[in-house]
């Protein structure tokens, strides 16, 4: 899947990957997609839970090696 | 769509304690939520400029995970809280959770309004130029004004 800004929250733990992908997000335009990854094992449920709040969607989650992407489409 | 709200209240001053607010404060702030924290009674010593005298004693604190057991005995002695202060701030560096002042700062970056109780700054005799400049000084009342209207209200 194609995206348009990549985040890094690798080693980081709550709230920094929520708090850095909203960050991230502001650098957007409606309907891009930013791709996350994360180590933080809580944001597989925060991501959705972030999304479901925002009004942004998430696309995809998923686990790769102990990593966790995360696709997520500004709304 | 109004803009949610929530508003916490912060009594604690010690490195534990500390986290709770500046954590749901910046997560609320990044959710989109208008937030304001009322420190009072020892919640205001994380509104100083220096956070180095925030610290965590493992002295009547039985649930802090310990290395290894320690009797209360040895927990009295001299440097034991600059010591267990020293393991924590080490052991969340190493976890990748951010420091008070990263999450502190966060706060303000989004907005989250701090007010800080002007009761306990006479209280204590605290100078304000000890403290950031980032502050509203009010009572309860100032904070019921927000609180009242809020849809998450915390005291932690």
């Amino acid at each position: 899947m194609s995206f348009d800004k990549e985040l890094d929250a690798s080693g980081l733990a709550c709230p920094l990957p929520i708090v850095k992908t909203k960050k991230a997000l502001n650098d957007l335009t409606s309907g891009q997609i930013l791709k996350i990854i994360s180590t933080d094992r809580g944001s597989i449920a925060d991501m959705a839970a972030f999304a479901e709040q925002t009004g942004n969607q998430l696309l995809s989650s998923s686990e790769e090696g102990g990593k966790y992407v995360f696709m997520m489409k500004k709304g | 769509m109004s803009t949610k709200k929530m508003a916490l209240i912060a009594t604690k001053g010690t490195l534990d304690m500390a986290y709770p607010p500046f954590i749901l404060a910046s997560t609320a702030a990044a959710l989109g939520y208008e937030v304001q924290i009322f420190f009072t009674f020892y919640g205001l010593q994380l509104l100083r400029k220096d956070l180095s005298d925030v610290k965590i004693s493992p002295l009547a604190n039985p649930a802090m995970p310990m290395p290894i057991p320690m009797p209360v005995m040895v927990q009295m002695l001299p440097g034991m809280e600059s010591m267990a202060t020293m393991m924590m701030k080490n052991k969340l560096k190493s976890k990748g959770v951010a420091s008070l002042e990263e999450l502190r700062a966060l706060c303000l970056e989004t907005d989250v309004k701090f007010i800080a109780c002007q009761m306990t700054v006479d209280l204590f005799e605290f100078e304000k130029s000890d403290f950031i400049d980032e502050i509203t000084y009010g009572g309860a009342s100032t904070f019921m004004g927000f609180a009242g209207q809020t849809d998450i209200c915390l005291f932690v």
